[in-house]
C-alpha cells in the first residue's frame, strides 16, 4: 500500500450504529470497484443475450430469416412468438438481472460479488425492495443514456455535422449525472441518493488463530528451551500500534521479516540478538506486551503508540 | 472431500491462516484470548448460519439454528463490544466486526423476497403509494392538460408547428391537408391478429422506457419530467387538432381511449413520481435533502413498478382490442372501463390492515 493510498482508504471508512447501539465500521466501495462491477454485469447480460440469440438462431434460424421487423411484413406463428420472446427477454434481463440479485440476501449482483462489494441502506435503515427498485430505475439515465449520447454526438461531430450549442448543453447535463459520484464523499450516484442506499465493501474475513496459545507465548521456546521474561521497562517501550504490526508479522509468518524485527526489538530493549529462535522470542514478546497493554487498558490507559 | 479441501488449502495460502482447531482454554496465556476461545464456537455457528442465508439456503437450516440466530447475533455483538475494550488482537476484532456486520445485513435485511413483496404490493401497497402522491398527480395532470392545449393552440396559430411536434415518416398520412377518408382509415382495424403481438411487445418496451425516463428525470427538481409531459401531450393536442379539422375528433378519442386511459394514466403516474422526488429535493422540509430524496424515491419507486404493469396492459390493449374492435361506442366502453378500474383500484381499494403508512416507511 502506497503512502497516498492509505489516507484515501481511511477517508472511505464510515461508522454505522446498529439498533443494539453497537458502532460498526463500514468501508465505502471505491468508485473504481463500482465501475468495474457495472462493466462486469453489463458484459454478463450482453453475453447471456448473445448466447440466447445464437441458440435461437441455431434452433429456429429458418423461421427468423423470413421475419421482418415492421408491422407491414410482420412475421406470424412461431417466428412471431420468438420475436416476442426476444423483446420481452431483453427487457426482463436488463431490469430483472439487477433487481432480483440485489433483492437477494447478498444485496449484490454477480459483478459486485466478484469485486467484493454490496449495497446497503444508508444509516441504520433496513434495505427495502422499494430502495432497490428506485436505485436501479435511475441507472439508465445516469449511465447508459449519457454514454450513448456522448458517443453519438462525438461521432457526429467527427463526421463534421453541425452540432450547435444545444449538444454541448446536453453533454454537460449528462456529464453531471455520470460524474455525480465524484462530487460527494460517499460516492453516491443519483440512484443511491433517490433510494437512500450506498455501496459498501463486503469482504470475507476468516477467524485467525489465537496467538497466545503456543508454548512460546507463555515464555518458553519449544525449539531452544530458552525462557524469555520481560520486565516493565522492556515492555514500556512499545504501544498498541507496534503491537498490532507485530501481530500482522507473526500471522504472515515471513521468516526474513521476523529476523529483522527480532533484531530491531532486541536492540531497542538492550538484549543481545541471537539467531535461530526468532519466532519463539517474538511470540513471547508479543504475548507479554499484549498482556501488559491489555491490563493497562482494563485500568483505562491506552498507549496508542511508542510516542505516547 | 478432496475437492473441498483443495480450495480451502488455496484460500489458506492467499489469506491468513485460519484457525481450524480450538485449543483448550488453559493453553491461552492471555485473558482476552481465553474470552475469545470460550465464545468462538458460537461465532462459528453464527457464521455458518449467515453463510447459508447468503447463499439462499435458508430452507436447509434447522429450526434450532433459525431460532438461535437473534441470540447468536446479539452474543457476537456484545462480544465485539467487550473485546474492543479488553483485547488488542486486531485480527479477531476485524473478524468479529465483519461477522457482526454480515449478520446485521441478514438480521435487518430485506424482509421479503421478490415474490412476497409483489403480493403485498398488489394487495394495497401500490394503491397506497399512488394515494401518497396525490398533490403531484394533480399538478402533473394540470400540466398534461395544459400541454395538450398548448399543442392545439400552437398548431392552430401556425400549421408548421405540426411537423415539429409530430414525428412523421415519409409514408405518414396523418399530416395537415389529409382527407377525411385517409384519416378515418388510420383509425380502422386490422383484418387479423397477425403481427399484433410483436407490435404489443415492442410498444410495451418502448412505452415503459419513456415512463422510466420521466421518472428518472425527476431527479433534477422535477422540471424535466414536466417538460417531457408537455412535449408528449402537445403531440396529442396537435393530433386532436388535425382530426378535429375533418370532424373526426370523437372517433380519434374513442380510438385513443382503448389503451390511452391506461397508458396516459401510467404516464401521468410516472410524471407525478418524478415530480414527487423533485419536489422533495427542492423543498425537503425538516429532513435533510438526502433523507427527503430517499423517502420520496422509495415511495415513487413503488408507483413506478406499477407503471410498468400498466404499460404491459396498455400495450396489450393497444395491439389487440384497439386494432380489432371497430365501433366508437365499444372503444369508449373498453377505455372507460379501464379508467374506472384504475380509479377504483387506486382510490377506493383500501384493504383492511393496510394503511397509507406503509407507503411512507
Amino acid at each position: 500500500m502506497t503512502a497516498s493510498a492509505l489516507p484515501r482508504a481511511e477517508q472511505r471508512r464510515r461508522v454505522i450504529t446498529t439498533p443494539e447501539g453497537l458502532a460498526l465500521p463500514l468501508v465505502i466501495a471505491s468508485r473504481g470497484a463500482r465501475a468495474g462491477a457495472l462493466i462486469l454485469d453489463v458484459m454478463i447480460i450482453l453475453f447471456a443475450l448473445i448466447t440466447f440469440h445464437i441458440v435461437l438462431i441455431a434452433v429456429a434460424g429458418g423461421l427468423l430469416d423470413t421475419a421482418g421487423s415492421s408491422i407491414s411484413n410482420a412475421p406470424t406463428g412461431a417466428a412471431e412468438f420468438l420475436q416476442i420472446l426476444l423483446i420481452i427477454g431483453v427487457f426482463l434481463s436488463w431490469y430483472g438481472y439487477f433487481l432480483v440479485q440485489e433483492l437477494g440476501p447478498r444485496g449484490a449482483t454477480l459483478g459486485k460479488r466478484i469485486l467484493g462489494i454490496r449495497i446497503a441502506a444508508r444509516g441504520q435503515a433496513r434495505l427495502t425492495p422499494e430502495a432497490v427498485i428506485a436505485r436501479n430505475l435511475l441507472r439508465d439515465i445516469e449511465v447508459f443514456y449519457p454514454l450513448v449520447f456522448l458517443v453519438v454526438s462525438a461521432v457526429s461531430a467527427l463526421a463534421g455535422e453541425d452540432t450547435g450549442p444545444m449538444i454541448w448543453a446536453a453533454v454537460g447535463w449528462f456529464a453531471l449525472f455520470l460524474l455525480l459520484p465524484f462530487f460527494n464523499r460517499d460516492g453516491l450516484r443519483a440512484g443511491d441518493i433517490i433510494a437512500g442506499t450506498w455501496v459498501v465493501e463486503a469482504p470475507r474475513v476468516r477467524l485467525a488463530e489465537a496467538l497466545s496459545t503456543t508454548q512460546a507465548a507463555r515464555g518458553t521456546s519449544a525449539t531452544s528451551g530458552a525462557r524469555y521474561t520481560f520486565g516493565p521497562a522492556e515492555l514500556g517501550i512499545y504501544g498498541i500500534r507496534e503491537l498490532q504490526v507485530l501481530e500482522r508479522l507473526l500471522r504472515d509468518g515471513q521468516e526474513q521479516a521476523l529476523v529483522t524485527v527480532h533484531q530491531t526489538i532486541c536492540t531497542k530493549i538492550g538484549w543481545e540478538p541471537g539467531a535461530g529462535d526468532e519466532r519463539a522470542f517474538l511470540e513471547a514478546f508479543y504475548a507479554a506486551l499484549r498482556a501488559k497493554l491489555e491490563k493497562d487498558m482494563r485500568f483505562g490507559k491506552r498507549k496508542a503508540d511508542k510516542f505516547s | 472431500m478432496k475437492l473441498a479441501a483443495l480450495p480451502r488449502g488455496l484460500m489458506g495460502l492467499l489469506r491468513r491462516s485460519e484457525a481450524t482447531t480450538s485449543p483448550d482454554l488453559a493453553a491461552a496465556a492471555l485473558r482476552s484470548d481465553r474470552f475469545r476461545l470460550e465464545r468462538e464456537a458460537d461465532w462459528r455457528r453464527l457464521e455458518a448460519i449467515i453463510t447459508a442465508m447468503e447463499k439462499g439456503r435458508i430452507g436447509k437450516l434447522s429450526d434450532a439454528d433459525l431460532l438461535a440466530l437473534p441470540t447468536l447475533y446479539r452474543t457476537a455483538a456484545s462480544s465485539l463490544a467487550s473485546l474492543r475494550e479488553t483485547s488488542l488482537d486486531a485480527a479477531t476484532l476485524a473478524y468479529l466486526e465483519h461477522l457482526v456486520s454480515r449478520a446485521w445485513f441478514q438480521v435487518y435485511g430485506p424482509r421479503l423476497g421478490l415474490f412476497g413483496w409483489l403480493r403485498s404490493f398488489l394487495r394495497g401497497g401500490w394503491s397506497a403509494a399512488v394515494r401518497a402522491l396525490g398533490p403531484d398527480i394533480l399538478i402533473t395532470l394540470a400540466v398534461m392538460v395544459a400541454g395538450a392545449l398548448v399543442g392545439w393552440l400552437l398548431v392552430t396559430s401556425d400549421v408548421d408547428w405540426f411537423y415539429r411536434l409530430v414525428p412523421g415518416g415519409p409514408g405518414e398520412v396523418r399530416v395537415p391537408g389529409a382527407s377525411r377518408e385517409e384519416l378515418a382509415a388510420t383509425l380502422g382495424t386490422e383484418a387479423g391478429i397477425g403481427g399484433l403481438s410483436t407490435f404489443a411487445a415492442y410498444l410495451f418496451s418502448n412505452n415503459a422506457g419513456v415512463c422510466i425516463l420521466a421518472f428518472a428525470l425527476g431527479f433534477a427538481f422535477g422540471i424535466p419530467s414536466l417538460l417531457l409531459m408537455v412535449h408528449n401531450m402537445a403531440l396529442l393536442g396537435a393530433l386532436l387538432w388535425l382530426f378535429d379539422g375533418q370532424g373526426l375528433v370523437v372517433e380519434l378519442a374513442a380510438w385513443l381511449s382503448v389503451h390511452g386511459t391506461t397508458e396516459l394514466f401510467g404516464i401521468l403516474l410516472s410524471g407525478a413520481s418524478g415530480l414527487h422526488i423533485g419536489r422533495a429535493m427542492a423543498f425537503p422540509g425538516d429532513m435533510s435533502v438526502l433523507d427527503a430524496a430517499g423517502a420520496a424515491g422509495r415511495r415513487s419507486a413503488l408507483v413506478m413498478v406499477g407503471v410498468v404493469f400498466m404499460m404491459i396492459i396498455a400495450a396489450l390493449l393497444e395491439a389487440f382490442p384497439r386494432q380489432l374492435v371497430a365501433g366508437t361506442a365499444e372503444r369508449f366502453a373498453i377505455g372507460g372501463a379501464m379508467l374506472a378500474f384504475w380509479l377504483a383500484y387506486f382510490f377506493l381499494y383500501r384493504p383492511r390492515g393496510e394503511t397509507d403508512a406503509d407507503a411512507a416507511p
